[in-house]
């Protein structure tokens, strides 16, 4: 158990820059999930930690020793794989034991440390078994067995749930969580699926493109993405974006398809006009009965999307805009809806950079102690 | 999926066959059903009677030292043809594993010998290892160490192994490469950070995985260094000197068709064909059943 420090990690392949410096402290026994769409560099991030990869700049601090050079069979960090990555040829007590081995741990020892293991995740019936005997979600256990045998200082997951179905994966998950707080081993997670994301991480490292655009509690993350790819990605179905104007001294925004909203808060900063993309998720525009119609907007459904527990309505606002609205329970709708968007779940972004844009503080901004919230990039 | 066609009539389905049967019986089927009754007959020195003495071919072979002596030079150079053909390529496709530069050209080459015909590469040996015309083979002599394949049987030996070999070498890495690469990288990843390193992780994961591959080529291996490098030790040394590089196929090439022993050969065949069945039989008992999970 330790602390892990990446400082300005930086990975280039030729001219192709996958990572351009994350900086990014993991304090002891926390777990991080690394979240992005596919290419956005999370991956090669992971691989560095290992030492799988050699970065082109920056360092790994794991409790305080720089390891950056340090050959990934010394750095004491577990990692378990997207495919398991199974020795086919080992028995799954043999899997488990193999990293012992090489430690040349005292035989009582390795058997011991594998048994606690297998009882652990409820696999103690198949250590004689080949990986090939095993189910998905058993040789997921075994590569888990195979990480919390070492003791590591640091656990790895690049993706580990992506090969089970969907029903397994929800129980795995939880299963993850629980284990890795009962171990307390702090713990790097990779993956691109969202929902794994808000419930596994103590908090969420948003990348895109090969910078971390977000760093912060799930809930923080959910409730103020730092600008609208953040917005966009967590959250399914994803944010609706419309574009809109600053008006009214900063007070309101003017959407372009007709109405003016005032903000819930306080003003925005910047000059009458400027441009803004106003965010709202779809569990948080309203319908409207018809007799409040003309107060809302009317959105033309061009698809009904009934879930069960709720219902997604696929529409056009007029002028052509794109609009998603989640509904709770089963709701019959015909082809034209009123909708209202109540200005308290309202989140406003600039236009030009994407960036999250908050009410100009009273007093001068304290960002510099700001904390956990943003990273600013540049 | 099992892929089946229904035939209307049995023309053509005999047609489609045919050709294949055609060439199975008169070059397989006959010439060896008559070497195993050769093998069983006696034929007067003109070719004029042929009488039936059982297993006497084979009790004479058996009986005769140079016989046995041909058998043991075959098994040792066999076994080095092997070990030296396999070791070597698993070396070459070790290194060619790895992300290097211009790997495309240095596999490419590699995988030229294999294209050579063992004649055409025993002269290539020639031209090198030859004590007056050879580049190696005169500066060997130039230096002081006496070299002479051609008087001396152990050099002789050394030399067909190497060119029989050197050829083969080409084939097993095109194996071993493919057996490498068929190994997930992530699993070798896996013992990298479970703290296996270099060699270790080599012996641990990559042969064990290796196993089925390396289980095929050594057989293929004994078959191709038992019976197909005639054409390599023919054009190198035609099993001399004296009967130094005479292996049992050489031996039956010698017997029969220079000396005209035709029932001896014939017996020492059918020894050979049943080696093969032999080894056939080895491999399809064992890879018929495993493959790589």
């Amino acid at each position: 158990m330790a602390s892990l420090e990446l400082r300005g990690l930086t990975k280039s392949f030729g001219p192709l820059t996958v990572l351009h410096g994350v900086d990014l402290t993991l304090a002891d026994g926390e777990m991080v999930v690394i979240v992005g769409a596919s290419g956005c560099g999370k991956s090669t991030l992971l691989r560095l930690v290992a030492g799988l990869e050699q970065p082109s700049a920056g360092a790994v601090v794991l409790d305080g020793r720089d390891i950056t050079q340090l050959d990934p069979a010394a750095r004491d960090i577990a990692m378990v794989f997207q495919n398991y990555a199974l020795y086919p040829h080992m028995s799954v007590f043999e899997n488990m034991a193999y990293g012992l081995r090489i430690r040349r741990l005292p035989k009582a020892e390795i058997r011991n440390r594998v048994d606690h293991a297998a009882a652990l995740l409820g696999i103690e019936g198949l250590l004689d078994r080949k990986p090939r005997a095993l189910s998905g979600g058993q040789r997921q256990r075994v590569a888990m067995g195979r990480a919390i045998v070492r003791e590591p200082k640091l656990f790895l997951f690049d993706e580990p749930l992506s090969n089970l179905d969907a029903k397994l994966r929800v129980q795995m998950r939880a299963e993850i969580r629980r284990l890795q707080r009962r171990l307390g081993v702090t713990s790097l997670y990779v993956t691109h699926d969202q929902v794994e994301a808000m419930t596994l991480g103590d908090r969420l490292v948003v990348m895109h493109e090969g910078r971390p655009v977000q760093v912060a509690r799930p809930t923080e993350v959910f409730s103020r993405p730092a600008d609208t790819y953040v917005a966009g990605f967590i959250g399914a179905p994803s944010m609706n974006f419309l574009p809109a104007r600053l008006a009214q001294a900063g007070r309101a925004a003017a959407l372009e398809v007709g109405p003016v909203i005032e903000f819930a808060d306080a003003p925005r900063p910047g000059p009458e006009g400027r441009l803004l993309i106003i965010g709202i998720r779809p569990e948080h525009v309203t319908l409207l009965p018809a007799a409040e119609a003309a107060r809302g907007l009317s959105l033309a459904v061009d698809l009904v999307e009934p879930l069960g527990s709720e219902t997604l309505l696929h529409g056009r606002l007029p002028g052509g805009a794109a609009l998603t609205v989640q509904l709770p329970g089963m709701v019959p709708v015909g082809d034209a809806v009123a909708v209202a968007l109540p200005a308290a779940s309202l989140h406003v972004f600039d236009a030009e950079s994407g960036r999250r844009l908050d009410p100009a503080p009273a007093t001068p901004p304290a960002w510099a102690d700001a904390g956990e919230v943003a990273v600013r990039p540049e | 999926m099992e892929r089946r066609t229904i035939f209307g009539g049995w023309l053509l389905p005999v047609a489609f066959v045919l050709p294949q049967l055609f060439v199975t019986i008169f070059f397989f089927l006959l010439p060896a059903g008559k070497a195993i009754y050769s093998s069983f007959t006696q034929t007067d020195a003109f070719g004029l009677h042929t009488r039936f003495i059982g297993l006497a071919n084979f009790i004479n072979l058996f009986a005769d030292a140079g016989y046995r002596a041909s058998f043991g030079r075959t098994a040792v150079f066999c076994a080095l043809v092997t070990l030296l053909a396999m070791a070597l390529a698993l070396l070459l496709a070790v290194f060619a594993d790895h992300e290097i530069r211009g790997r495309a050209i240095y596999r490419t080459l590699l995988i030229w010998p294999y294209a050579v015909a063992p004649a055409v590469s025993a002269v290539l040996w020639m031209f090198m290892m030859h004590p007056e015309v050879g580049i190696l083979g005169r500066l060997l002599n130039r230096i002081g160490i006496p070299w002479n394949y051609s008087l001396n049987g152990i050099q002789a030996l050394g030399l067909v192994i190497v060119a029989g070999a050197w050829t083969q070498v080409s084939y097993n890495f095109v194996f071993f490469l493919a057996g490498l690469q068929s190994i997930p990288a992530s699993v070798i990843e896996a013992a990298h950070m479970d703290g296996a390193r270099g060699f270790r992780r080599f012996r641990t994961i990559v042969m064990p995985l290796l196993m089925p591959t390396t289980f095929f080529l050594l057989i293929v291996n004994l078959v191709y260094a038992a019976f197909e490098t005639f054409g390599t030790i023919m054009a190198l040394t035609r099993g001399g000197p004296g009967e130094a590089t005479e292996t049992l196929v050489v031996k039956v090439y010698r017997d029969g068709v220079i000396n005209l022993d035709l029932a001896g050969s014939s017996a020492q065949s059918v020894i050979l064909m049943l080696i093969v069945i032999g080894l056939t039989a080895v491999q399809f008992r064992f890879l018929g059943r495993r493959t790589l999970s």
